[in-house]
C-alpha cells in the first residue's frame, strides 16, 4: 500500500503560501519593457502575482531583476526519492575503532584532484590533517594511510600511483564543472579502470560541491560526497564498504 | 608613525633575512637558463607565428636546438650565427626553420659568436613598442583622477573571449578599474603558449596574444568613455612565465600574477625552473612597468589562515627580495595576502584587520593586493555577502591597493555578470561609508589587533630565520608553505633547465637591466 499523500508548498509566514524569491538577469536593457519580461518569466515558472521589488541596469542592453510571488506547484512529500549514502556515519573516534576492530593494516586512500582541475581544496579538506571546518582529515586517522597527490593529476597517474601504493580506497574531487568538464573527466577514469580490468581492486569515490550520490552511481562510482560532507562521512562509507568487501580483514 | 608599534629592528631582521636566504638561489639563477627564457628571448627578437600544427615557431626553433644541437649555449648563440649566414631577420630564419630550410645545428661547434650586435636591432624594435606602450599608460593614468581608496578589481572567466570582453566591459561601466582574464584551467602546465584568439576554455580563457590584444582593445575603448584607465591583468606563472609576460608587455597588460613560489608549492613545477623563470619574468616587468601580483593568499586557503598568517608575511619578505633581485620598484610590487579566517573563529574581523594594517605598515610603497574569502564560502549567498562587506571593511580601511572583489556566488560558479555587478555595488557602497574611517581610529597599544600584528611579526622572523638557516630548497622540502612539501629535483619542467654554457651570451636581459638603472640615474 502506498503512502499517505503529503502535499506541501514553500513557507513564507504562513502554511502553504508557496512565497518564492528569485533573481536573474536578462539581455534587455533595463525599463519597463525589461520589467515586464521578468514578470512574464515568472509567470512561466508558475509563480502567481510576480512583484519586481528591484531592478537594476548592468551593462548597455543587461538589467538584473529580484522577483517575489506566490508558487503554484506543490510537492507531495511522500513521493520524493533520493539516493543516499547507504552506510552509518561515524565519529573519527569511531571510525578508528571501527579500523582496529576490523582491519590486520592499514587502510590506504590515495586522493587527487584530477584532469585539468587545479582546485585542491575539496581533497586538502577530506585528506589533510588538518581537515575543514573543525573535522580533522584522513591523513590524521589511526588505521589510515592518506595519501594526496594534490591537484592536475591525470587520470593515468592516478591509477599508478594507486596500484604503487597498493591503494583500497580512490578519492577523487572535481571542483571546476564548467561545461560539464568533470563529467567526460570521471567517465574516463572509470573506463580506463574498466579497461585495466581494476574496477573491482578499489573502492572509488568522488566529490566536489556538485558531485553528489546519485551521479556518483550513474557515472559508475560507488559513492559521491558533495558540500558539507567531512572526512569521517567518507571514511565511514569506504571502511564499511571495505569491510563487506573482505579486504585485509583480521 | 607605526599604527602598530611594530618593532623596526624586526623588520629590517625579516628583511636581511630575505635578502640572505637569496644569494644561493640568485647564484644558481644567474648560472642557469630554462626553455621558456629563450623562447622568450626568441619573441623579444619579434619572432611570432605558428607552423602547420599550431605549435609556435619561438617552441620549433627551441625544440630544434634542444634535439639537434645544444640548447646551453643559448638562443642567441645560433641565432646570430644565421643571421649573419643568410642576411635574413629572425622571423625569416624562424619561416626556414619549420621548413627544414635551415639547420641552426651546424653551428654548434662554432665558438662564442661575435655576431650578437645582429640581433639589437630587432631586439630593439621590440623595445620601442614597449615604451610607447609604457608612454601611453602612463599618459592615459595622468589623466585619470586620483582616488586613495582601493582600486576594485573583478575577474571574467567565460572560456570564451568574446563572452570575456561581454562581461568585463559591463564590470567597467559598472565601477571596475581592473580587469583579470583568469586563464584556462592547466595552461599553467603547457610547456607553449597557445596561439590567436580563443572561444573555448574551462574556468577561463587562454593566455594568447590575440586575447590580450582584443581584450586590450575593447578595455581601452570603455576606459575613454568613462574617463579612467582600466587596468587589464593575466597570468605570467606556470611553465611560460616569461613568455607571457614579454607578450603582456607587448600588449600593455598592467598587471602579472607573478609569484616565486606559488607554481612550486600549487602546481608542482620544479624549483629550480621556477626560479630561473621567474628572474626574467620580473626583469621583463620590472622594465616594462608592470605590476606583479604575488599569490600568497593561496597559502590560506590550504593551510589555516589564523595559524599560517606568519608564512604569507615570510613570504612576502622573499618575494619583495626576488623582485628587488630582479631590479623591481616597489611601487610595482603588489605583494599578496588574504581575507580567509574561519567565520566561527571569534575576533576573525579584528584578527584580519591587524593582519591588513601589518602588512600595510611593513610594505609602505607596494600596492598590496588583498584576496576575498573563498574557502569559507558555503553556497549561502546571503551571508557570503556579508563576509565580503567585512572583507570590503577591512580593505578600505587599511588602504589596501589592489582590491579582488569576493563574489556570493564564490564556491558556486565562475560569477555570473549580475554577481559581478552586485560586488561591485557593495564595495562602492563600502568605499564611500568608510572612506576615511582608518584615518579616524588608532589601536589600543594593548589590545588584539596591536598583539595580533607583533606575534606574526615576530613568527615570520623566527620561520625566516630558519629557512635562512635550513637555506630555500631544503625549507620547500620541510613544506614550510601552506604545508606543502617539493622536492629539489622533482615536478614539472626541470628537463627544461639548463647550465649556461660557457659559451653562452645574453644581451636583452643585461641591456634591461642597464636600461632601468640608466632610467634611475635620470
Amino acid at each position: 500500500m502506498s503512502k499517505k499523500e503529503f502535499w506541501i508548498r514553500p513557507y513564507g509566514d504562513t502554511l502553504n503560501d508557496g512565497k518564492v524569491q528569485l533573481s536573474f538577469s536578462l539581455p534587455v536593457s533595463h525599463n519597463a519593457v525589461g520589467e515586464e519580461t521578468a514578470k512574464q518569466f515568472a509567470l512561466k515558472m508558475g509563480i502567481h502575482d510576480p512583484a519586481v521589488v528591484h531592478s537594476a541596469p548592468l551593462s548597455e542592453g543587461f538589467s538584473f531583476y529580484i522577483v517575489y510571488g506566490t508558487i503554484e506547484h506543490q510537492v507531495d512529500l511522500n513521493s520524493v526519492k533520493i539516493v543516499e549514502v547507504e552506510s552509518k556515519a561515524m565519529s573519527m573516534d569511531q571510525c578508528e575503532e571501527f579500523l582496529l576492530e576490523n582491519f590486520r593494516e592499514p587502510i590506504v586512500f590515495v586522493g587527487a584532484s584530477t584532469g585539468t582541475d587545479a582546485h585542491t581544496v575539496g581533497i586538502d579538506a577530506i585528506m589533510n590533517m588538518k581537515g575543514y571546518n573543525g573535522h580533522y582529515g584522513l591523513e590524521r586517522y589511526k588505521g589510515i594511510k592518506a595519501i594526496n597527490l594534490g591537484g592536475q593529476v591525470d587520470n593515468e597517474i592516478l591509477l599508478e600511483k594507486a596500484l604503487e601504493h597498493n591503494a583500497d580506497v580512490i578519492l577523487i574531487s572535481q571542483t571546476v564543472t564548467q561545461k560539464d568538464v568533470h563529467i567526460q573527466n570521471l567517465t574516463q577514469f572509470i573506463e580506463l579502470l574498466e579497461a585495466e580490468n581494476l574496477r573491482d581492486r578499489f573502492i572509488v569515490i568522488i566529490g566536489g560541491a556538485r558531485i553528489n550520490h546519485a551521479l556518483a552511481k550513474e557515472l559508475g562510482y560507488d559513492a559521491g560526497f558533495g558540500s558539507k560532507k567531512y572526512a569521517f562521512d567518507v571514511a565511514s562509507y569506504a571502511i564499511q564498504a571495505l569491510k563487506v568487501k573482505g579486504i585485509k580483514q583480521k | 608613525m607605526s599604527r602598530l608599534n611594530l618593532n623596526k629592528n624586526i623588520i629590517e631582521s625579516c628583511r636581511k633575512l630575505a635578502k640572505d636566504v637569496l644569494i644561493d638561489v640568485q647564484s644558481y639563477i644567474d648560472k642557469h637558463t630554462t626553455k621558456t627564457v629563450e623562447r622568450a628571448q626568441l619573441r623579444l627578437l619579434s619572432i611570432d607565428g605558428v607552423n602547420e600544427f599550431n605549435v609556435p615557431l619561438v617552441n620549433v626553433i627551441v625544440d630544434h636546438i634542444t634535439e639537434q644541437a645544444d640548447l646551453s649555449k643559448g638562443v642567441l648563440h645560433y641565432l646570430s650565427y644565421a643571421v649573419k649566414e643568410h642576411a635574413l631577420s629572425p622571423q625569416q630564419i624562424a619561416e626556414k626553420i619549420v621548413k627544414k630550410q635551415i639547420d641552426l645545428a651546424k653551428y654548434e661547434e662554432k665558438p662564442k659568436s661575435p655576431y650578437l650586435d645582429l640581433l639589437i636591432p630587432y631586439f630593439n624594435n621590440i623595445l620601442e613598442k614597449i615604451d610607447q606602450m609604457k608612454k601611453d599608460r602612463a599618459a592615459f593614468i595622468a589623466k585619470t583622477a586620483k582616488k586613495e581608496t582601493p582600486s576594485k578589481y573583478v575577474i571574467v572567466a567565460t572560456g570564451n573571449i568574446y563572452e570575456d570582453i561581454e562581461q568585463a566591459v559591463s564590470a567597467v561601466r559598472k565601477g571596475a578599474e581592473i580587469i583579470a582574464v583568469i586563464r584556462t584551467t592547466g595552461q599553467s602546465l603547457l610547456d607553449y603558449v597557445p596561439y590567436g584568439p580563443t572561444t573555448e576554455g574551462f574556468g577561463g580563457t587562454y593566455a594568447t596574444q590575440a586575447n590580450f590584444k582584443l581584450m586590450r582593445k575593447a578595455l581601452d575603448e570603455v576606459s575613454k568613455e568613462v574617463n579612467r584607465y582600466v587596468k587589464l591583468v593575466n597570468y605570467a606563472s606556470g611553465l611560460c612565465m616569461p613568455e607571457i609576460v614579454a607578450m603582456g608587455a607587448i600588449e600593455r597588460l598592467d598587471m602579472m600574477l607573478n609569484d616565486s613560489l606559488y607554481g612550486i608549492i600549487f602546481r608542482d613545477i620544479n624549483m629550480k625552473r621556477t626560479f630561473v623563470d621567474q628572474y626574467f619574468s620580473r626583469v621583463l616587468s620590472a622594465y616594462s612597468d608592470i605590476i606583479i601580483n604575488t599569490g600568497e593568499d593561496n597559502y590560506l586557503t590550504t593551510s589555516d589562515a589564523f595559524e599560517n598568517a606568519h608564512t604569507v608575511l615570510a613570504s612576502q619578505f622573499i618575494n619583495e627580495q626576488f623582485a628587488k633581485n630582479a631590479g623591481m620598484k616597489e611601487e610595482l610590487m603588489g605583494l599578496g595576502h588574504a581575507y580567509e579566517m574561519n567565520p566561527e573563529l571569534e575576533n576573525s574581523f579584528l584578527y584580519e584587520l591587524a593582519q591588513a594594517e601589518m602588512a600595510r605598515e611593513i610594505f609602505p610603497n607596494a600596492p598590496l593586493k588583498y584576496m576575498p574569502p573563498t574557502k569559507h564560502m558555503t553556497g549561502d549567498i546571503f551571508k557570503g555577502t556579508v563576509q565580503n562587506a567585512l572583507f570590503n571593511i577591512v580593505s578600505v580601511t587599511s588602504k589596501q591597493s589592489i582590491h579582488l572583489l569576493g563574489m556570493m556566488t564564490e564556491a558556486i560558479h565562475t560569477p555570473f555578470m549580475s554577481d559581478r555587478a552586485l560586488a561591485l555595488d557593495n564595495a562602492a557602497y563600502i568605499e564611500r561609508a568608510f572612506k576615511d574611517f582608518g584615518e579616524e581610529i588608532s589601536y589600543n597599544p594593548n589590545g588584539r589587533i596591536v598583539k595580533r600584528a607583533q606575534f606574526v611579526l615576530e613568527e615570520a622572523h623566527t620561520l625566516l630565520t630558519k629557512i635562512k638557516e635550513d637555506g630555500l630548497f631544503t625549507a620547500l622540502e620541510q613544506g614550510i608553505f601552506a604545508n606543502v612539501s617539493r622536492s629539489e629535483n622533482g615536478g614539472k619542467g626541470l628537463d627544461g633547465v639548463y647550465p649556461k654554457h660557457a659559451d653562452y651570451q645574453d644581451f636583452i636581459l643585461t641591456s634591461l637591466l642597464k636600461k632601468m638603472k640608466e632610467g634611475d640615474n635620470e
